[in-house]
């Protein structure tokens, strides 16, 4: 097994375990769900109209309050710096942790998502629509993300500053996947412009993410 | 005295005591003759009346918003590929500044937008964009803050600022390629500008005024910032003589 191949399996394995966190985004994810009909009002015609983008911002958040783990409990027990002097290079291994964590964290809110939808009263298409985007979004806000969580590496009381650090990042993300949610809610094609540019995103993170990650990572340890 | 000099920071000191104060003085003028020119002799809109003298304070501000952006981008390039010693006094120093001219530009837009268009914000591509970079002015800002080592920081920051760089050609081009509330660009625009001369030149001769006025904040910063950092080393040599 390469060492890509071990370190993708270590760490879905860690966080699917007790004390992981892979399911506390979910978790999160319903929180903010049901807090938005308290906030706004139980008008079901209301919900069912603004219904992508409150899971789409949920998603958001949830993601965004996961991604510290990314870096943070391998940096607490050294095996960061074991990873940021091995042969493999840094950006195919930051490539390969944001991409478990995705399969851990951001597939989990994309399974919640048709379950969270029935309670704001969507239809199949708008489900359907909100599943597909998240689809293709969350690995963008994961990369992106990651960007942020290697910079946080470096400071010793984060807090709430790495949220305030990513969050401009993800706002094209947030954009682009909540207008293809409502396109599709609205009955046309999922296919158009703005599903193709949420691809791009995430394509653009894919690249961009691990290397800008790396090179914090670097920068940060020393 | 090659470029190379000013990298010491004690002779970099030395420069900007001799030339800050002409410095200061070329904004004045500047200002002076830019603010009499913009609300004495150019003249009304025909549409708009006296109001479009907003103008006069709200583009260079947005111009250099961005321009300054660009100047933390080139100090971030500085502090990761060749390590210049004042690359990283520079980005920290610009950063309060740029934030200070975006936030003007935001809020003379705001003011600017609600007897034209009625309203003081509009969730437009433009004012959109612009808020997000005032936002990453302000992470920035924070980064440099949350970390006690200032060259720890200022590699992190440097990172930061070349990742938010793409914000930069969104902002510009935004009127463009989508349909906004903002007006399209009328100055740097292929087939060159659309703006009457009798409004372009006090436009300009402010644009260039705040320019000197960044130039003279960010070198009077960057001295701040030296002078900072010196305090700083003392007091650790201080706290670590007090020890033994």
């Amino acid at each position: 097994m390469s060492a890509l191949s071990a370190l993708i399996r270590r760490d879905i394995l860690v966080s699917l375990r007790v004390g992981g966190g892979a399911l506390i985004g979910v978790l999160f994810f319903l929180s903010v769900v049901v807090l938005m009909p308290f906030g706004v009002g139980p008008d079901i015609a209301l919900l069912k109209r603004i219904g992508p983008a409150i899971l789409w911002l949920g998603a958001l958040l949830a993601s965004l309050l996961t991604i510290d783990r990314l870096f943070a409990a391998d940096h607490e027990d050294g095996s960061l710096d074991l990873i940021v002097m091995s042969r493999t290079p840094l950006e195919l291994t930051c490539m390969a942790k944001a991409a478990a964590h995705w399969i851990a964290s951001g597939i989990p809110l994309i399974v919640a998502a048709p379950i969270l939808g029935l309670m704001l009263n969507l239809d199949g298409a708008a489900t359907a629509g909100v599943m597909l985007t998240l689809l293709a979004g969350t690995p963008a806000l994961t990369f992106t993300g990651m960007i942020g969580a290697a910079l946080a590496v470096t400071l010793r009381r984060g807090g709430l500053l790495l949220p305030v650090l990513v969050l401009p990042l993800s706002i094209p993300t947030l954009i682009f996947g909540v207008i293809a949610a409502n396109a599709a809610a609205a009955g046309e094609s999922l296919l158009g412009a703005p599903f193709s540019i949420l691809c791009a995103l995430s394509l653009f993170g894919l690249v961009a993410g691990p290397i800008a990650a790396a090179a914090s990572l670097r920068q940060g340890l020393d | 005295m090659s470029l190379i000099d000013l990298a010491n920071p004690s002779r970099f000191l030395a420069l900007t005591e001799r030339l800050l104060p002409w410095l200061a003085a070329a904004t004045a003028i500047l200002m002076g003759i830019g603010l009499q020119q913009a609300f004495f002799t150019a003249p009304d809109d025909y549409q708009q009346g006296a109001v479009v003298k907003i103008m006069f304070i709200h583009v260079p501000n947005a111009w250099l918003s961005m321009f300054v952006w660009g100047v933390m981008c080139i100090a971030a390039l500085g502090t990761l590929v060749w390590r210049h010693p004042l690359a990283d006094v520079a980005a920290k120093a610009a950063a309060p500044i740029g934030a200070a001219f975006t936030f003007i530009a935001l809020v003379t837009g705001s003011l600017w937008g609600r007897p034209m268009w009625g309203t003081y914000w509009e969730w437009d591509a433009r004012l959109t964009s612009v808020l997000i970079l005032f936002l990453m002015y302000l992470g920035i800002m924070a980064l440099w803050r949350a970390v006690d080592d200032p060259s720890r920081a200022a590699r992190a920051a440097a990172i930061l600022t070349l990742v938010g760089a793409i914000n930069l050609p969104i902002i510009k081009f935004s009127v463009d390629w989508w349909n906004t509330l903002h007006q399209p660009a009328s100055v740097l625009r292929i087939g060159g500008p659309t703006i009457h001369p009798s409004l372009l030149m006090p436009l300009l001769i402010m644009a260039l005024a705040f320019s000197l006025l960044f130039l003279t904040l960010h070198l009077a910063a960057m001295r701040n910032e030296i002078l900072r950092r010196r305090v700083r080393t003392l007091r650790l040599m201080q706290a670590s003589a007090a020890q033994a």
